[in-house]
């Protein structure tokens, strides 16, 4: 595989260079803009793999960068972000980004996002129609879940719930996009529902429910699907 | 204190007020000629001059002393409804009057000008003192691990060849976790300034209590903490609805306090219980308990107690009650009988029992 190439749009230069030898050290290949003008510009020319965007750029708004970038660049996008703020990040994700992590933030945090984003996406090329994630094992076509070899009840609304984690593996969903998916529009206010399902899908699938390991809570924003590879 | 309570009101009222309270005492003291002497109605207008000057502002006072004056020997001298007096006593008497009455008039407004810039002063005082507590605390909760973290990277950049392997990272992870304690101090002042300028509005949704606990204990467990945590939660507990952000700042600031501050191998409770439509949180622990006589200071701003080790900012707990109260509930503290604190957390919510439906 080639190295994925990922551009860094960030004005400050300690931040750049951080993440130039963090990103290097592991085998990717970093290309860095300074401002959201240059960052644009290197998206339009070369789409590099993967774009980590500041939302504090000193010539734009970071989440007028994200929109214009999402206009037609559809590869990963992860925000790194001083504003810690839910609604903050809740906008971010709903204009686009696939990630989002405040500063400061843990290098190994950002490498696990980066190679879990990475993989979804090759993942996504190869359609089939059996998966598997560590314990479960998810066969698409006849509708069955099974952990370690046992068939899992699910409700279909539990069924549901789960393949749209699966499908989004890797990527903070924020409750809004979660209920509007599975429930509908009309539900998108509806945040109970979504605890309950949550709380009884954690019941099935997780080993210990109390400290889930499949699906994890992002506060205030959403729910997140990663497993451990 | 009246005083500064009545200097508020507006001074054409106060002049106001002066004459018709002067009017009001001598109509009365007027019905009652026949049964006082005249020199008594001095008296009695004098005392209505003191609580004027008690009350009002410097020249309300003199128009009232004046007025008085007057209206005393108008009303009251014989002859009667006349400003000439019969007798040089009465003429000494009205003189006496009027200075008395304007001395005593002055006299009290120096003497609230006097108590004002004292309170003021005090005030001041007080300012200075949190100023330096939190300029004190803050420096050392700063400048610490920006010394470590300077003095290890000055190492690592000049000594890097004579340093061993085992040594370097031992400098950085000290690095490491210095960064880690400026960051949580910092997060702390961000949060106070928040509650103080009151900026933090409550973002009301449907939280799953069992899910928010762990969540604030995985975080805990992660900083490797030296106490071990236990969770109980009612398992019928329903949701509630307030804002998570805010509840798992008080939580963490809890445990967190709890870690700081009890010896390794200490037991940490949580409880959590629904109790007549509130949300009850309990976290107790086995350590050593707080002095009876320093309970009720313990949540005030920067307060530390007399003798806690050193670090700590003094902010945690003001923290912790200014989230509580920003969700209009209340925290307590006591001592457990046998040893150690316990703090209760009482939030007023809505629930829902949705969750212990069965659904589907």
């Amino acid at each position: 595989m080639n190295r994925a190439e990922i551009l860094v749009i960030d004005d400050e230069l300690p931040i750049r260079k951080l993440l130039e030898i963090t990103l290097q050290s592991n085998d990717y290949s970093v290309r860095q803009a300074a401002t959201a003008k240059e960052g644009i510009l290197q998206v339009a020319n070369h789409p590099p793999d993967m774009v980590i965007l500041d939302l504090g750029l000193p010539d734009e708004d970071g989440h007028s960068v994200l929109k214009k970038l999402r206009e037609w660049y559809v590869k990963p996008i992860i925000i790194l972000s001083v504003q810690s703020s839910e609604d903050d990040i809740v906008k971010a994700l709903d204009n686009g980004a696939n990630d989002y992590l405040v500063k400061p933030f843990r290098t190994g945090e950002l490498l696990a996002r980066i190679r879990s984003l990475l993989r979804s996406r090759n993942d996504s090329e190869e359609t089939s129609a059996i998966i598997t994630l560590s314990e479960l094992q998810i066969d698409f076509s006849n509708r069955v879940v099974k952990r370690n070899n046992e068939v899992l009840k699910l409700t279909p609304t539990e069924y549901s719930l789960l393949i749209l984690f699966v499908k989004n593996e890797g990527k903070v969903l924020t409750h809004h996009f979660i209920l509007r998916e599975i429930w509908g529009p009309g539900y998108m206010s509806e945040s109970q529902y979504l605890r309950v399902f949550i709380a009884q899908l954690r019941k099935k699938i997780e080993k210990d429910p109390n400290r889930p390991e499949l699906i994890q809570t992002e506060s205030g924003v959403g729910y997140r699907f990663a497993f451990n590879e | 204190m009246d005083g500064i309570l009545f200097t508020k009101i507006s001074k054409s009222i106060q002049y106001l007020y002066s004459i018709l309270i002067v009017g009001f005492v001598a109509i009365i003291c007027h019905y009652a000629l026949p049964f006082l002497d005249y020199r008594i109605v001095a008296l009695i207008l004098l005392l209505a001059v003191s609580i004027i000057a008690a009350m009002f502002d410097i020249l309300p006072v003199l128009l009232a002393a004046a007025l008085s004056a007057l209206t005393w020997d108008y009303f009251f001298i014989p002859p009667y409804y006349r400003l000439q007096v019969a007798s040089t006593e009465d003429a000494v008497l009205i003189l006496m009057y009027f200075v008395i009455a304007l001395l005593n008039g002055v006299l009290t407004y120096r003497i609230r000008k006097y108590e004002k810039a004292l309170v003021l002063k005090e005030e001041k005082a007080n300012t200075i003192k949190l100023y330096n507590t939190l300029l004190n605390s803050l420096s050392h909760e700063l400048r610490t691990p920006i010394a470590t973290i300077l003095g290890a990277s000055d190492n690592l950049l000049t000594q890097s060849t004579k340093l061993s392997d085992e040594n370097k990272t031992e400098l950085v992870s000290e690095i490491s976790k210095a960064s880690l304690r400026l960051n949580h101090q910092v997060e702390n002042l961000l949060n106070m300034s928040r509650l103080e300028s009151g900026i933090i509005k409550p973002h009301y949704d449907w939280c799953d209590i069992n899910e928010l606990i762990y969540t604030v204990v995985k975080q805990i467990e992660e900083t490797k903490v030296e106490q071990k945590i236990a969770v109980k939660i009612d398992p019928q507990i329903p949701f509630f609805k307030l804002d998570k952000g805010m509840l798992e700042q008080i939580l963490y600031n809890l445990i967190n306090n709890a870690c700081l501050y009890t010896p390794a191998n200490s037991l940490i409770r949580i409880d959590a219980d629904c109790k007549s439509e509130s949300l009850q949180l309990i976290v107790e622990d086995n350590g050593f308990g707080f002095p009876q006589e320093e309970i009720s200071a313990v949540f005030g701003k920067f307060y530390r107690l007399k003798n806690s080790k050193t670090g700590g900012t003094g902010l945690g707990l003001s923290i912790i009650k200014g989230y509580v109260e920003a969700l209009s509930g209340k925290v307590f503290l006591q001592n457990v009988e046998t040893h150690g604190a316990r703090f209760t957390i009482n939030i007023p919510a809505e629930t829902s029992y949705l969750n212990n439906l069965k659904n589907e």
